[in-house]
């Protein structure tokens, strides 16, 4: 099934204002917005056409403080019928402290989202509604921001060790 | 002499105690190997049969408690440096501690960008040895061990403290003058 007819199916079944598409690039990928992520998800997983039985990554952006978006990009494959399909959506980032950006969880439907999630929680900071169990997978528990935020600065210290090269050693200026 | 029948009782070594307790120290030298990444590859290569660290007398211990030295080898990570220092606590004494490869030396590659790389495993636990490379060669390690062996010839196990501490000052002097 092409990208084009998964499409159509998509638009029958939410209406054109829902489905957007960017086709310009090497890969072909849906964008809806982010507050039709669940409903989308669930019909991409139960429609007997479709059958996307397998999401195979999940991969958060940030887009900067300039930009002030995040976008949130899933692979989709189908295998009995062996299709793809990328589908992305893109909500407005969180100022400074405030309270983190939120979207719906997949891992109700597929369970590798799980961990996905929690990864894109850890690293970019974007919170998951109804997730099972959100918290930091890679780096420590007490670890504080998010590293992979375009406006990330990184700590001084933790738990006493220097985190920079340049600090802590015995020849440079601060101590 | 040379036709004398070599029955092997009566021999008679002379030496000191210090010399002999080294000599029984380096020459049996257990590691706990801490293999972290990719240098833990280099590490099992050099325990394999071509580089074979057994004929040394060194052969891995999993377990903290029974093991002389620790074979730091990969990236240490912030989450990994609590454990490390719980586990480097956890040898007796005398332990040694080798890191092996440029990550554990100073951070290696990740030296610059690395957020979550401790740029050197010697900001958490006292290192002896460091063992350049990227990775080293089982070689590369090998020549670590020796490094360790000559440190540990050279050491004064049964001198108390406060009298290494006189000869060090006393020696300082006379160079000094």
């Amino acid at each position: 099934m092409t990208f084009q007819e998964i499409k159509q199916i998509l638009i029958l079944q939410f209406g054109p204002e829902n489905i957007d598409s960017i086709e310009t690039g090497l890969q072909p990928s849906i964008v809806v917005p982010a507050g039709k992520l669940a409903e989308v998800g669930q019909f991409l997983h139960e429609n007997e056409q479709l059958y996307f039985d397998f999401l195979a990554c999940i991969t958060a952006i940030d887009n900067g403080p300039g930009l002030a978006t995040m976008e949130l990009i899933y692979n989709f494959t189908s295998i009995p019928y062996g299709h793809n399909l990328v589908l992305k959506i893109i909500f407005p980032r969180n100022i400074n402290d405030q309270t983190l950006p939120s979207v719906s969880t997949l891992s109700n439907i597929w369970k590798t989202a799980d961990w996905h999630e929690r990864e894109a929680f850890d690293l970019v900071g974007i919170h998951f509604n109804g997730h099972p169990d959100l918290r930091r997978i890679l780096l420590p528990e007490d670890w504080e921001g998010h590293p992979l935020r375009k406006d990330y600065h990184q700590q001084e210290q933790y738990h006493g060790i220097y985190v920079k090269y340049e600090d802590g050693n015995s020849n440079s200026d601060r101590v | 002499m040379s036709e004398r029948i070599k029955t092997g009782d009566g021999g008679i070594i002379l030496t000191n105690a210090e010399d002999l307790m080294n000599w029984a120290r380096l020459s049996s030298l257990w590691p706990m190997g801490f293999g972290l990444a990719c240098c833990a590859i280099e590490m099992m290569a050099a325990y394999a049969s071509n580089y074979d660290l057994e004929r040394f007398g060194i052969f891995p211990r999993p377990s903290p408690r029974q093991s002389d030295v620790m074979i730091v080898a990969g990236t240490v990570t912030f989450k990994m440096a609590d454990r490390i220092r719980r586990l480097y606590e956890q040898m007796p004494e005398p332990r040694y501690v080798i890191s092996m490869g440029s990550c554990s030396n100073c951070g290696g590659p990740y030296w610059e960008h690395g957020y979550h790389v401790v740029k050197g495993v010697d900001r958490i636990i006292p290192v002896d040895v460091y063992v350049p490379g990227c990775p080293p060669r089982p070689e590369a390690l090998i020549g670590g061990f020796m490094k360790l062996q000559e440190k540990i010839r050279g050491e004064h196990p049964l001198a108390p403290e406060l009298f290494l501490e006189m000869e060090a000052a006393k020696n300082a002097a006379l160079t000094a003058s």
